[in-house]
């Protein structure tokens, strides 16, 4: 849903201030969804950054042009400081997302964030019905609660915008799902098929869906857009398509270090959530300013520009598009976090994206052979 | 031009001065308004009319002649977007 015509000068040339902020304000989460976009070893996060230490976060975000500011998590619901977060960020002249899997959502909260001046809250499915839903997430009582919370939310008088994450296992229930989102009185619906980092990437050959379902989804999307379009319905569906069944790669964040920014739980400042997982090293808001990690930090000019780009990207009249693609995809799928994102039918590793799709058609693992994200298994994961 | 135009639900309209131009922001999402759409939008607040908002643009710049059917049009082009509506 991001729009963004000419981009706006920032304070050196060629870089544009953030406009967004992602603030992620814990990983701790009731749920345990295996596709969940978190480091996998979150369980070894430090020490969570304070409220004075978002705040300043806020202030020096905002002092720079960032707009848009996302809460998000884990789970941003369980920090107890979230309203006053909130109250901190509008006031600041923020427009306020929370991204939220509703669980420890009530109305009276609901209320609450909205007179704290919350501009939009997003509410997170697994699925269209009660049995799947609860699997995918890991939690028996889930269902009913988002339910009862995506309710809340119309009645308080945000704009209802509702998010399914798509994976093999739902991706049959287009219809189901749009219609549910109908009935509940969405305004956006964001149908958004995985995108393989974290706990998504571990769990890939389980999540993908075959190009044959993949179609019959879109099929199935357009067939509903075109009749919502008839009965003169404002509800607006948004299918974001994995990018495996690409020949391109997406302009991954739109660009290095151009317009987003992602504080992660402990103040690690990141170009994107899943950055992270890169052999590079970031810098962190309790150290430096804002500022001085967009503008100055190595973390942040890594990528920008083109300059680092290795063939084919380097001799590519296409580069200026698409960027080469994700760094994270490039890392995880070739090793080596220079190279074209292999979704590219150019690049010389794409035989590894043709290989998943060729999974993705013979695949029968069930949800229980997924790898659920909870704090057990993320020590698994810990390599230090 | 008697209708009443207001923003969507969800939608707020605001100066950015690190944009150096109006944007509306919404849902995930923000767009960067010319200086015409800013200057069309900043008058839609739910009371004033179509012909109010034309009123008001004609007094602002005097030069520019009727803007009857420029306003109209962009007001038009704006609800197809869905950033306002006409309830
Ligand atoms: S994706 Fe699921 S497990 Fe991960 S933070 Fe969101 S709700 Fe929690
Ligand atoms: S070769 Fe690189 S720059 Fe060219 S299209 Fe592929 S990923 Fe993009």
């Amino acid at each position: 849903m991001n729009r963004h015509d000419t981009m706006p000068a920032g304070d050196r040339p060629g870089i544009g201030p953030p406009l967004w902020l992602l603030a992620e304000l814990t990983y701790r989460c009731p749920l345990q969804c295996p596709y969940c976009s978190n480091p996998l070893d979150f369980a070894q996060t430090q020490q969570e950054l304070t409220t004075e230490e978002w705040t300043r976060v806020l202030r020096q975000g905002r002092e720079m042009g960032a707009a848009q500011l996302g809460f998000s998590g884990g789970e941003p619901l369980v920090r107890q400081d979230l309203p006053e977060l909130i109250a901190e960020a509008r006031q600041l002249g923020y427009y306020t997302n929370l991204i939220t899997s509703g669980l420890g959502l009530t109305e009276a909260k609901v209320n609450a964030f909205r007179d704290a001046g919350l501009d939009h809250i997003q509410v997170s499915f697994q699925a269209s019905d009660p049995e799947l839903n609860n699997a995918v997430a890991g939690s028996r009582k889930a269902f009913d609660q988002k339910l009862a919370m995506a309710r809340a939310v119309k009645e308080a008088g945000y704009p209802m915008v509702l998010n399914f994450v798509i994976h093999r296992h739902n991706i049959h229930q287009m219809n189901d799902i749009i219609s549910l989102c109908e009935r509940l009185g969405a305004d956006y619906v964001e149908l958004a098929t995985c995108q393989y980092y974290g706990w998504a990437f571990e769990n890939r050959e389980g999540l993908m869906p075959s190009r044959a379902q993949l179609e019959k989804a879109e099929a199935d999307v357009n067939t509903y857009r075109q009749r919502l379009a008839d009965d003169g319905s404002a509800m607006r569906l948004i299918f974001v398509t994995p990018d495996y069944y690409e020949e391109r790669p997406k302009a991954c964040m739109n660009g290095w270090g151009s317009l987003f920014l992602t504080v992660a739980p402990d103040g690690t400042a990141l170009p994107c959530h899943s950055a992270r997982l890169l052999p590079i090293e970031f810098p962190n808001v309790r150290n430096s300013s804002l500022h001085s990690i967009w503008y100055d930090s190595p973390g942040f000019n890594h990528y920008r520009g083109d300059s680092w780009m290795p063939e084919p990207c380097r001799s590519c009249d296409e580069k200026g598009k698409d960027f080469g693609g994700c760094r994270c995809q490039a890392y995880l799928l070739t090793g080596h976090a220079d190279n074209a994102d292999p979704v590219c039918s150019k690049s010389p590793h794409h035989d590894r994206i043709l290989a998943a799709r060729k999974a993705a058609d013979h695949a029968t693992a069930g949800l229980e052979e997924l790898t659920y994200r909870n704090a057990n298994n993320s020590r698994l994961f810990f390599r230090g | 031009m008697e209708r009443t135009p207001r923003l969507r639900p969800g939608f707020r309209f605001q100066w950015e001065p690190a944009q150096k131009a109006h944007v509306l922001l919404y849902p995930e999402g923000m767009v960067r308004l010319n200086d015409s759409a800013g200057a069309v939008l900043k008058e839609v607040n739910g009371q004033r009319t179509v012909a109010d908002i034309v009123a008001i643009l004609e007094q602002q710049f005097p030069d520019a002649g009727s803007l009857a059917d420029d306003v109209s049009e962009f007001l038009k082009e704006a609800e197809q977007q869905h950033w306002i509506l006409f309830p």
